[in-house]
């Protein structure tokens, strides 16, 4: 890692590879017949100062994102309006978390374009706004739905989708995820919309509840 | 089975019997991107490698939101659509033809019982001509320009209710803004809203736009209401295509019933820094402004434009406050300087700027200082959104916009009960 001003930061050691977390506490061998959990990856949560009903402009405000085509200028203007020094302090693989309503406003992708383009790895809220909850799946950015009000800026997240788990590990609580419907599922899966509609010449889903 | 109104829209565009919460894959009528959506849209497109559009009569681009370009970023991005819609054979409205929420409707892009996507969160505004409109992202816009369908998650609908009469001095405007108020910004999440009620009958066509292009500030994904006498004409005169009007089956379910009854409505304001943040007008007097912005997909329109000059006639903007006015398109200016509103605002010491979104989104045309407070007839009164995080944003209907330019400070509209009456 390139360092900078804000990689020198006390930060908890939190592994961002795909290697196993778990390798140091188990220190007998696994059984034969115990089933080998699913390794998961951690994430840091970046908690916003303001927490419910962050709009499009506040993620990304209106004096930038429409003059700034490229992404990774964009990104380094998130939430100015709401919190001047937030943009500085994510890094790759992050969780954003924030409360009830997020991304409502404007239907610009810019906004999860902007978040993806940061490095967050997902966003975890209480609720989200319609069309910002569609553009994320579209450009391939996880949204998960819970109970966001008990974890601070700094905790160590992991997300267990399979199992419909948030584990704030900092705090050893896990709350439950709203299960992500299939049509954003399978979205995610291949990329994002663009990438699904390659894939299958058109939409894979025409489905009844 | 009983069906709502965006159940019925959305079978008839899936070729299937549809019920709140599938999942439908649809031919949509209509689709199109702006200025601050469509370099997105474009880019997808052409990752989509498609080579060719599904139909180029079926979307159109608009450049409205910072028109004509303040800077040399916006500019590009200006010309990057110029040189698509050459490349593929597409309709444009350059600067000066309007914002795209009165061009797609007054164009006759769309009629009752259509499916249409937009590029623009306040697409939901046509819900008001019987159109099942929504706002969706670029990269959505791209996939039904390129195949001319969607998905859709057909959503729940909630009903309600307006009563009563409307006072003089009180407008679609504060109808909405009370609605807003008691449901919030998240009341109506993916839901469908289906207006009804003597109220919304009584209202011109140009005045329930008004309330569905403000149907999104309380979550929902379409504001939908039935084609009328009224409607079935405005269309008539305007689009080519046959109108499908759609109304909702006795026995359609209903997530939420809401009912209100605006006979005794005051004037209703949105304060700092939110839609649903509303007061009664009585409760803000004395508040001061600096600039008053009458125009936008909310209340641009040829009757809007009307309400204040009744108002600014023969009097002068306060000298402490900016006055703004922005026609939503080129017909309405034109119909508003034949008529002699342009030199009312004008003398009354209003600055009229080109059709378009004007200051609404705070690239240009009006951007607030520091401190400064603005009351505005838009939808949107969000921190920063016209420019600056460190200013005020009101929003109000036309009537209580002209009527505080004038004193320099929120102000009753119903002053001026006669003059409206």
């Amino acid at each position: 890692m390139k360092k900078t001003a804000r990689s020198k930061r006390a930060r908890p050691k939190v592994s961002r590879s795909n290697g196993p977390r778990a390798a140091a506490k188990k220190k007998k061998p696994l059984l034969s017949t115990e089933v080998k959990k699913p390794v998961l990856n951690r994430h840091l949560a970046r908690r916003l100062k303001v927490q419910d009903n962050i709009n499009t402009d506040y993620v990304i405000s209106g004096r930038y994102k429409f003059r700034i085509q490229d992404p990774k200028e964009l990104c380094k203007h998130i939430f100015e309006d709401i919190d001047p020094e937030f943009a500085a302090r994510v890094m790759k693989g992050d969780i954003l978390v924030a409360g009830e309503n997020f991304g409502c406003g404007s239907s610009r992708e810019q906004a999860p374009q902007s978040l993806k383009t940061a490095g967050f790895y997902a966003v975890a809220a209480k609720s989200f706004a319609r069309i910002f909850y569609r553009n994320a799946f579209n450009i391939g950015l996880m949204l998960v739905e819970c109970n966001t009000g008990f974890i601070d800026d700094g905790d160590t997240i992991e997300l267990d989708i399979e199992k419909g788990k948030l584990n704030d590990v900092s705090k050893g609580l896990a709350f439950d995820i709203k299960p992500i419907p299939s049509v954003m599922k399978k979205l995610l899966d291949d990329g994002g919309v663009v990438e699904h509609f390659k894939k299958y010449g058109g939409f894979s889903f025409n489905e009844q509840t | 089975m009983a069906q709502t109104i965006a159940e019925k829209i959305l079978s008839s565009h899936s070729g299937r019997d549809v019920r709140a919460l599938d999942i439908a894959v649809c031919d949509v009528d209509f689709c199109f991107g702006q200025d601050g959506t469509s370099s997105i849209v474009i880019d997808s497109f052409k990752k989509l490698g498609v080579g060719k559009v599904f139909d180029k009569n079926k979307f159109c681009m608009v450049i409205d939101h910072s028109a004509p370009s303040p800077n040399i970023g916006v500019s590009a991005i200006h010309k990057k659509m110029r040189s698509f819609a050459k490349e593929f054979d597409l309709g444009l409205y350059d600067i000066g033809c309007g914002v795209c929420h009165q061009i797609v409707p007054q164009h006759g892009h769309v009629t009752c019982g259509d499916l249409v996507l937009g590029a623009d969160s306040h697409t939901c505004t046509y819900g008001a001509i019987n159109v099942f409109s929504t706002g969706v992202g670029s990269t959505d816009i791209a996939i039904t320009l390129a195949s001319g369908k969607n998905w859709f998650k057909v959503p729940e609908t909630m009903k309600v209710i307006v009563k009563g009469k409307l006072p003089a001095g009180v407008y679609s405007k504060d109808i909405i803004l009370h609605i807003a108020n008691d449901i919030g910004s998240n009341g109506a999440t993916y839901k469908s809203v289906e207006f009804y009620g003597e109220a919304i009958s009584s209202l011109s066509v140009d005045a329930r736009l008004t309330i569905s292009n403000m149907a999104v500030e309380i979550g929902a994904k379409v504001g939908i209401m039935e084609a009328d006498n009224k409607v079935l004409k405005w269309v008539a005169g305007r689009s080519k295509r046959p109108p499908n009007p759609v109304h909702a089956d006795i026995g359609a379910r209903y997530v939420a019933v809401k009912e209100y009854d605006i006979s005794g409505l005051s004037p209703q304001i949105a304060k700092p820094h939110a839609v649903d943040n509303v007061s009664n007008v009585e409760e803000l007097i004395e508040q001061r402004i600096d600039q008053a912005f009458l125009g936008t997909c909310t209340n641009g329109r040829f009757e809007d434009l009307e309400i204040a000059a009744k108002i600014l006639k023969r009097n002068k903007v306060n000298p402490e406050v900016k006055f703004i006015v922005a026609p939503a398109s080129r017909e309405i200016f034109l119909e508003a300087s034949k008529k002699g509103l342009i030199d009312i605002f004008i003398e009354a010491g209003c600055v009229v700027v080109g059709p378009g979104c004007g200051p609404c989104v705070g690239t240009h045309n009006g951007v607030l200082a520091d401190g400064e407070v603005a009351i505005s007839t838009a939808n949107r009164n969000f921190k920063g959104r016209m420019g600056n995080p460190n200013s005020f944003i009101y929003l109000a209907s036309p009537a209580t916009v002209a009527a505080s330019a004038i004193k320099g400070s929120i102000t009753d509209p119903r002053e001026y009960k006669k003059r409206l009456a």
